[in-house]
């Protein structure tokens, strides 16, 4: 089983993107997945952490992910407030939306840093939204090129189902860009 | 069995989805963390065509459910949704629906009671109303909700007696999983209409509905000889206690068309050798089929009983069950307060008096959202396991994961 833990700010839309891995994760052949905010007084700006996990069979643990694998940091000014490595499992992964290098970032520990700027992606299509540029969209396509757990198809198939039009469109070509440019 | 999709989709979704599939008549709801979605969603449909039905919106949870009695009444199929204070402020009408015995159908996405202010998850509020005379069902997990949304108006309407769906709120109605959504010829073939109501209300022959009762049985205008108030309530315990055939029954023709069933009253995870066993009801249950396994890995023969229907209470269902077993052991997400946990009190009374009866331990957790890992569940039943092995025979109830000092 693999267990993620986001993290990002109220309004950012973690939580909309943990249900978004889970669609396409479902989609991309994963038969047990689940996601779940994470049950705080959610507040605009606030850190916040939502928890997914994905197996080949039902997923029978509800409780928030305390022990990830994979974390994805929404937001690399999170990196200095929340605790977004601890209790990362050995070798796992933490995907974070920065135009820092994976070096400037001073990550240590026996974890693989993987960058995308995500940002980018969604300012690239003009995704904005009341001037933030939204990118619960686009960050899952830095976690189909960080993980390979998930394929781009799946990615679009989930953000197709949850948009509709232009909206669509834009949400998945900025997924598609984010997935270019993760860096390892 | 024709098939239906499965769509990655919350709790509450999956309400939304099972109450579009029994074509509703009338929603009517007042809005309440973290119910509010299910209705959100009906009335999305309910504006988009999608949903024919009447959507209400009332100023009140106690509005809300009256005005699924008045529709009720009159033989709408209805629905309405609620949580935690919104329940209790409908108190009265939750007595009203069960006494005037109307079939409605309501979902509780359970939540704890305030004070202090909480929005998350407990079972406090469903368990405060177990004695009103509503079925009760606890579900475990998003596709059990769909499934027992759909099995609730069955039962509620074979036996005109309302029926609460009862999930966790935020653990399910907010945590989305595969859910397969059953197709509508298939919604249709388990679930035909809504037989005549217990009273037809006619224009041309009016009469009142629901009027005082004195306590002896006595004549009616027409000199026709009516029930007093304990020969009505005698029917309504009646109706109650059939319940406890209706509920597997109801599940197994829904297996018989949708080709999923959860076991009726109660459902079984590693049960066959357990010597100790774990009771839970909802999601909680869930988690607790993971902590045995790790029990059985530490070489502890243990299992699961969920508890499906909690009213009313399957004591025989649980008796033949636990009766031999060494030890169980019962985790309530409430608690009768200067006493014990409901579900845990209420089993001890079914074990009451036989020669070999398990010992029965109680635990109370997640209260107010506090998180329940499986670990945790194991860890209690270890403090268990060590009570039994000291003979300890009562004990407090266990707090499990409290931090008093800090």
């Amino acid at each position: 089983m693999h267990e993620i833990r986001w993290h990002g700010r109220g309004g950012q839309g973690a939580v909309t993107s943990a249900k978004l891995l889970a669609d396409a994760a479902f989609r991309s052949g994963f038969e047990g997945v689940t996601s779940q905010p994470s049950f705080g007084a959610e507040r605009r700006g606030a850190p916040i952490t939502a928890s997914s996990r994905l197996a080949h069979e039902p997923i029978r643990v509800l409780s928030q992910v305390t022990a990830p694998d994979i974390v994805v940091v929404l937001d690399d000014s999170l990196l200095g407030v929340a605790k977004a490595t601890a209790g990362m499992r050995p070798g796992g992964t933490i995907i974070v939306n920065t135009t820092k290098s994976v070096a400037e970032l001073g990550l240590g520990g026996d974890i693989r840093v993987v960058t995308s700027d995500v940002t980018g992606a969604a300012q690239a299509v003009d995704l904005i939204v009341g001037g933030q540029p939204m990118v619960s969209t686009a960050i899952l396509g830095a976690f189909a090129a960080a993980t390979g757990l998930i394929t781009m198809a799946g990615v679009e198939a989930a953000i197709g189902k949850a948009f509709k039009g232009t909206a669509a469109s834009k949400n998945i070509e900025a997924a598609k860009i984010a997935y270019e440019c993760t860096r390892a | 069995m024709s098939t239906g999709t499965t769509e990655v989709m919350t709790g509450n979704e999956a309400a939304a989805a099972a109450v579009k599939l029994a074509r509703v008549q009338v929603v009517a709801a007042y809005p309440i963390t973290p119910q509010s979605p299910v209705v959100e969603q009906l009335s999305a449909w309910v504006e988009s065509g999608e949903l024919p039905a009447e959507f209400v919106t009332v100023e009140s949870e106690h509005s809300a459910l009256t005005v699924c009695i008045t529709a009720s009444t009159v033989g709408a199929r209805v629905f309405t949704a609620t949580s935690a204070n919104g329940l209790a402020y409908m108190t009265e009408q939750v007595w009203w629906a069960a006494g005037a015995r109307l079939p409605i159908v309501m979902c509780i996405a359970n939540r704890a009671m305030a004070a202090p202010w909480n929005v998350l998850n407990d079972q406090q509020d469903s368990m405060s109303v177990r004695d009103a005379g509503w079925v009760q069902l606890y579900c475990r997990d998003n596709q059990e909700i769909l499934d027992t949304t759909l099995q609730a108006y069955r039962i509620a309407e074979r036996l005109n007696v309302p029926v609460m769906v009862c999930y966790d709120g935020f653990l399910l109605s907010h945590t989305v999983m595969p859910v397969s959504v059953p197709s509508v010829g298939d919604a249709d073939a388990f679930l035909p209409k809504r037989p005549e109501p217990l009273q037809i209300v006619d224009v041309n022959d009016p009469r009142n509905i629901g009027p005082v009762v004195i306590a002896d049985p006595r004549a009616d205008a027409s000199g026709q000889s009516c029930h007093g108030y304990m020969e009505i309530r005698a029917l309504h315990q009646q109706a109650l206690l059939a319940a406890l055939e209706v509920v597997p029954e109801v599940d197994a023709e829904y297996a018989a068309v949708v080709g999923r069933g959860w076991g009726g009253l109660t459902w079984e995870y590693l049960l066959e050798d357990a010597e100790l066993v774990l009771v839970a009801a909802g999601s909680l249950g869930t988690q607790a089929t993971v902590a045995v396994e790790t029990l059985r890995a530490q070489g502890v023969q243990a299992g699961v009983l969920g508890i499906r229907c909690y009213r009313p209470f399957p004591a025989a269902a649980l008796r033949e069950r636990l009766v031999g077993r060494k030890g169980v052991l019962v985790f309530d997400k409430a608690l009768s307060y200067g006493y014990e946990g409901p579900i845990c009190a209420d089993l001890r009374a079914a074990l009451s008096g036989e020669p070999d009866a398990p010992t029965v331990w109680g635990a109370v957790c997640g209260l107010g959202g506090r998180d329940v890992s499986p670990d945790h569940l194991v860890d209690a039943a270890r403090r268990a396991l060590a009570d039994g092995h000291a003979g300890t025979r009562h004990r407090p109830t266990d707090w499990i994961n409290l931090r008093l000092d800090g």
